[in-house]
């Protein structure tokens, strides 16, 4: 069968930067493809390529069989887009934005009904449909835009960050939906994220820095090229125990956080011929399987965004390693 | 079964092609008037407005004018100028809309929707015109308070009229929108070249006795040609109208004017909509 989405050598140039530097792959259909990569890497840009926003400088790219830049109306017809900044009209009351969107997709007015209902319950923002957008919290909106990105069924699912800002349980039950909907239509789903254990749920990865995918495979085959396990060390003097294991050991060490990480082969046999033979005291030690977030730093060298950090903890964790840093630097 | 209902590009749906066309511009027409009523000070505003230029200009001013010709005071010759201001005015604002659309971010949602521009251009122009059409409307009702009699004839001849200039105004603004990011951009646009136009259209002033200049930019001006046909249309051939060659221009060539100018900014409008970065 055809891959549902094909891009080959897609670039994408703006005045100044390039955006995306010859960016290829495919995508099967019925896959959830998860895109990775740290802020300004090229992912949206990318998506805006696929979606028929904006045209590629070069490249090619087919999705549901049609050309993007020569096909768009057809492409537009097969796919859904949650994007990753506002695009609801807050004049409107959410019924009314979802309707719009039924009608515009050309859904029969029954079965627009039903479905509009069934989203908004999903989202939990039934009982708020006759409000105007304006007044929802920003996780409302946000629910409002996924709930709209679902409503019409495509036969391709775009979404940019979609559970950015939004609280755990409403990630739940919108991947049991998304999960739903991919077993009895075969949606593909293409996905951006920063969330680690959403990228899990994907088929296949790419990790894509600088415009430039560095990886493609699947989680597990991602994992892998992490050998081994990862070892995290707090000690006193980080310095000269990254020289120490560099000349005793051979192993390359990178600071992280308040302490030093690397990988080794056999972790539970490395810790003890460790401890013995460091001069310097270990504060503290932890060893660990990789994740596909110790793939994402190991290839971009960038962290992706922790976990479960809303956007208000975010910001305070960014301020607080931003103010050590500056403690310390 | 849910995918097979909104065809995806199948042959059936090639036959459908028009239908699907008219169903957006419906839609997008429908999306101006819904949002009109859910924005209660606007829809205030829009009726406002035009109810104010009349006594402001109307009843304040002509009292210091005396009468322009026989049976024609100042408000008379005001009144159908005014009326063509508040509709080209009111269908500028499309073109606010636009932008505030882009600001907003929902202008992603149309483009991305399987539309076509022209689509969005039609709907979003006729939009605007009904909108205009709904405040030339009221001003019309209120004519009859000025000693203005208009005809059955004249009305058939001048609803349809309104209708058109309100559509090539409209798709002017969505012209403009296009290519502005800002609502500061538009209105800079707005303030220093549309309203100097509204302005030079013989709203105020009847347009014979012009020095040279002015009569060129006067005669080049499209929005004159639709100014002069609203009063025609209303007063019937009491001021003389602007002359081409020596020639007064008739009504007809007047629409002719307005028809050429909405084919044009339509189509520049769904080109530049479909330009794409
Ligand atoms: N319209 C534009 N004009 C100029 N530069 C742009 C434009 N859109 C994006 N860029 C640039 O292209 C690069 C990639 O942006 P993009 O939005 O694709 O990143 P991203 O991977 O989605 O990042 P994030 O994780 O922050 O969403 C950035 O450097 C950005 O500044
Ligand atoms: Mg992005």
């Amino acid at each position: 069968m055809p891959p549902i989405i094909e891009a080959e050598h897609l670039v994408k140039k703006f005045d100044t930067i390039t955006a995306v530097k010859d960016v290829s792959f495919q995508v099967g259909r019925g896959e959830i493809f998860g895109f990775l990569g740290p802020n300004g890497a090229g992912k949206t840009t990318t998506i805006n390529i696929l979606c028929t926003l904006i045209r590629p400088t070069s490249g090619q790219a087919s999705v549901c069989g049609y050309d993007v830049v020569k096909e768009q109306n057809r492409v537009r017809r097969c796919i859904a887009l949650v994007f990753q900044e506002p695009s609801l009209d807050e004049r409107m009351t959410a019924l009314d934005n979802l309707k719009f969107h039924a009608y515009v997709y050309n859904l029969p007015q029954k079965l627009a009904r039903e479905r509009i209902e069934e989203v908004l319950r999903m989202v939990e923002l039934w009982e708020r449909r006759d409000s105007l957008v304006r007044t929802f919290s920003g996780g409302m909106k946000r629910r409002l835009e996924l709930a709209r990105g679902l409503l019409h069924h495509p036969q391709v699912l775009f979404l940019d960050e979609p559970t950015l800002g939004l609280d755990p349980q409403t990630r739940v039950r919108m991947w049991e939906y998304i999960h739903q909907l991919r077993r009895e239509k075969e949606i593909t789903v293409f996905l951006t994220t920063h969330y680690m254990d959403e990228a899990e749920n994907a088929d296949c990865i790419a990790i894509i820095d600088n415009g430039i995918i560095v990886a493609l495979d699947t989680p597990e085959a991602l994992k892998s090229k992490v050998s081994g396990d990862l070892i995290y060390l707090e000690t006193e003097k980080d310095e000269a125990v990254v020289e120490e294991l560099a000349t005793k050991f051979g192993i390359q060490a990178l600071k992280d956080g308040n302490g030093l990480r690397f990988e080794v082969p056999q972790g539970n046999a490395f810790i003890p011929q460790l401890v013995s033979h460091l001069s310097i005291p270990i504060r503290s030690l932890s060893l660990r399987r990789p994740t596909l977030e110790d793939v994402f730093i190991k290839l971009t060298g960038k962290e992706l965004r922790e976990e479960e950090l809303s956007g208000a903890e975010a910001l305070r964790d960014w301020a607080r390693r931003y103010g050590r840093r500056q403690r310390h630097g | 079964m849910g995918l097979k209902l909104f065809g995806i590009g199948h042959a059936a749906m090639d036959g459908d092609k028009d239908m699907a066309e008219l169903k957006g511009i419906y839609i997008l027409w429908y999306r101006e008037l819904l949002r009109l009523r859910r924005d209660r000070p606007r829809l205030i505003a829009s009726l406002g407005t035009p109810i104010l230029y009349l006594i402001v200009f109307g009843f304040g001013l002509s009292r210091l004018m005396g009468t322009l010709a026989p049976g024609l005071n100042f408000t008379q010759f005001l009144f159908p100028g005014l009326l063509g201001m508040t509709v080209l005015m009111a269908a500028l604002m499309s073109g606010m809309s636009v932008v505030w659309e882009r600001e907003m971010g929902f202008l992603k949602e149309v483009l991305v929707a399987p539309l076509s521009r022209r689509a969005m251009v039609f709907g979003k122009a006729f939009g605007g015109a009904t909108l205009a059409m709904l405040q030339g409307l009221i001003l019309l009702v209120l004519a009859p308070l000025l000693g203005i009699s208009l005809s059955l004839t004249s009305l058939l001849w001048l609803l349809p009229f309104l209708l058109l200039i309100a559509f090539a105004l409209s798709s002017l603004g969505v012209l403009i929108a296009s290519r502005t990011y800002t609502m500061e951009g538009f209105q800079v646009v707005l303030n220093l070249v549309l309203l100097p136009l509204i302005f030079l259209s013989g709203i105020f002033f009847p347009l014979t006795g012009l020095p040279g200049w002015l009569d060129v930019i006067v005669k080049i001006n499209p929005i004159t040609y639709g100014v002069e046909a609203i009063r025609h249309l209303i007063l019937g051939p009491v001021v003389p109208s602007v002359a081409w060659f020596g020639r007064p221009v008739t009504l007809i060539e007047d629409t002719l004017v307005i028809v050429a100018l909405a084919v044009i900014v339509t189509g520049l409008a769904i080109w530049s909509l479909s330009r794409q970065e």
